[in-house]
């Protein structure tokens, strides 16, 4: 069998009519943001209260285990840290699939009834950033403690107020670690899709919408819903900025920790 | 007033161990950073720590600080005995300099209000009371310094121990932070165990000398006769670092 041939003419009108359609998408796409589509917005804002909800409750738990593992030592430390590490790289589906037994009818938290609503997504995207908080507080205070924590023990710190305290001093990298959960939890798309089921009107967020309408081929609002995502992306950025610049006002030639982070 | 111009130093009197080392080895890894320390500290000594660089000054201070565990071997401090310790870079909270000061006296149990009016009298013995409400990240190599030393009068400690207290200081800075330890050991007999390269305030501040050399106590004399007696024969390395032929 022959393979088909396409000859100059066939490639230009095909290139032609690919950028008339990503052009008219665009501007489609700008058309339901400024003219603030319900439905968009209505996908925005659920999104924005899980990615939050998840945030907080991940960051809360995160940043006092992750710190509490910074100044501990006992036996299989190591092997713990090993396993936080490893869960750094967890694929959201694969948090999405046990968050689903967990929380299927037969499962252990099964009675809660959470499956396919929005507390279901919470869980799995606290779940899924969870360990990214943990290492990265771990690591800053351990950091930390290794430099001042001879210091903060002279003064009569005990291990646990010791890494409160310098969980405090370090407040702006904890703020920088919580945006940076935060971006990953709201641009994830796997771990909602399984335990929300992407229900119109009900579970359905940024990223599992933009999946949806571009499978269905609506590209003006999956366009429009990622130029949004890139809009939220951007801020934070724009935020861990401002505040690490701030701070360096505020400390003056202090050193940097969030160099820690960022570097 | 300078350090020359202030009254001589107390000369300790009382006979009373204050501090026992018995057979202390601390171990990194492979590398034995102390070796068989025996050490006894009498109420109001005034001991300097030498040695040059890796010998184990600094480790044997925050062993007997008790920041440091040992290997094996025991230190025992007299019941009651309140120590502080200032170290060679001092670590500043993110915070002013009152509640940096104040944080120290709260942590030992004093109520916060109380805390801060203890911090602020500590502060005007270092002449840092201007600055109480700076934040404590922002000051100078030599401010920080001394409101280190600030937050350990805080706690009214009756043995200090400081780990080369004005190493990292411009002479100026340096000069500032001696008076602070002059005036604070004439006004207080209290006991001083430190570490320093700088001879010179060895010499001005300590009645003791122990030098260090790879871990172990190789003398342990009165300054007097550590500097002023030939100990070519009696400690030999000793001799050599004097002499600046050990590095």
């Amino acid at each position: 069998m022959n393979a088909p041939r396409f000859t100059r003419y066939d490639i230009h009108v095909t290139f032609h009519l690919c950028m008339s359609s990503l052009t008219d998408s665009v501007f489609a796409a700008f058309d339901l943001i400024t003219q603030y589509d319900p439905m968009l917005w209505s996908v925005v804002a659920r999104s924005l209260w899980v990615s939050v909800w998840a945030t907080a409750i991940a960051s809360v738990v995160g940043i006092c285990f992750g710190a509490w593992l910074a100044v501990s030592r006992f036996h299989g430390r190591s092997v713990l840290l090993t396993v936080l590490n490893t869960l750094l790289a967890l694929p959201s589906v694969v948090v999405g699939l046990v968050v689903y037994l967990l929380l299927s009818r037969s499962g252990p938290l099964g009675h809660l009834g959470w499956l396919f609503s929005l507390k279901a997504m919470v869980l799995a995207q606290s779940v899924l950033i969870f360990p990214v908080v943990v290492a990265l507080t771990r690591q800053c205070v351990e950091d930390a403690d290794r430099l001042h924590g001879e210091q903060l023990q002279s003064l009569g710190a005990g291990a646990s107020l010791r890494s409160l305290l310098l969980v405090w001093d370090e407040r702006y990298v904890f703020l920088t670690i919580v945006i940076t959960a935060f971006g990953r939890a709201v641009s994830e798309v796997g771990a909602v899709m399984v335990v929300g089921g992407n229900i119109e009107g009900f579970t359905r967020v940024m990223t599992t919408a933009i999946a949806l309408e571009t499978s269905k081929g609506d590209l003006p609002l999956a366009l429009a819903l990622g130029l949004v995502l890139l809009a939220v992306v951007l801020c934070l950025n724009i935020l861990v900025a401002a505040v690490r610049s701030w701070r360096l006002r505020v400390d003056g030639s202090a050193s940097d920790p969030l160099q820690k982070v960022w570097v | 007033m300078s350090a020359q111009q202030k009254t001589h130093l107390p000369i300790p009197m009382k006979k009373e161990l204050q501090l026992q080392l018995q057979g202390v080895d601390v171990q990194f890894g492979s590398h034995l950073a102390l070796r068989q320390i025996d050490l006894n500290v009498y109420a109001g000594e005034r001991v300097a720590f030498v040695g040059v660089n890796g010998s184990g000054k600094s480790t044997l201070l925050r062993v007997i600080h008790g920041v440091l565990p040992v290997s094996s071997g025991q230190v025992h401090w007299q019941a009651g005995v309140q120590q502080a310790m200032v170290f060679q870079r001092p670590y500043m909270l993110r915070t002013t300099v009152i509640n940096f000061v104040a944080l120290a006296l709260w942590l030992q149990g004093a109520q916060w209000r109380i805390a801060k009016e203890q911090a602020l009298a500590a502060l005007h013995q270092v002449d840092l009371q201007d600055l109480a409400h700076r934040n404590a990240k922002t000051l100078s190599g030599g401010q920080q310094q001394r409101l280190a030393f600030a937050r350990a009068l805080a706690v009214h400690p009756q043995c200090m121990l400081l780990d080369e207290p004005t190493s990292s200081l411009d002479p100026h800075a340096k000069r500032e932070v001696e008076r602070i330890m002059h005036d604070w050991i004439a006004d207080n007999a209290t006991t001083l165990l430190f570490s320093s390269h700088n001879l010179g305030q060895v010499k001005r501040l300590a009645t003791r000398v122990v030098y260090l050399e790879n871990g172990r106590i190789l003398a342990d004399l009165p300054t007097e006769q550590f500097f002023h007696q030939p100990l070519e024969r009696s400690h030999p390395e000793a001799h050599l670092f004097l002499r600046g032929e050990r590095v």
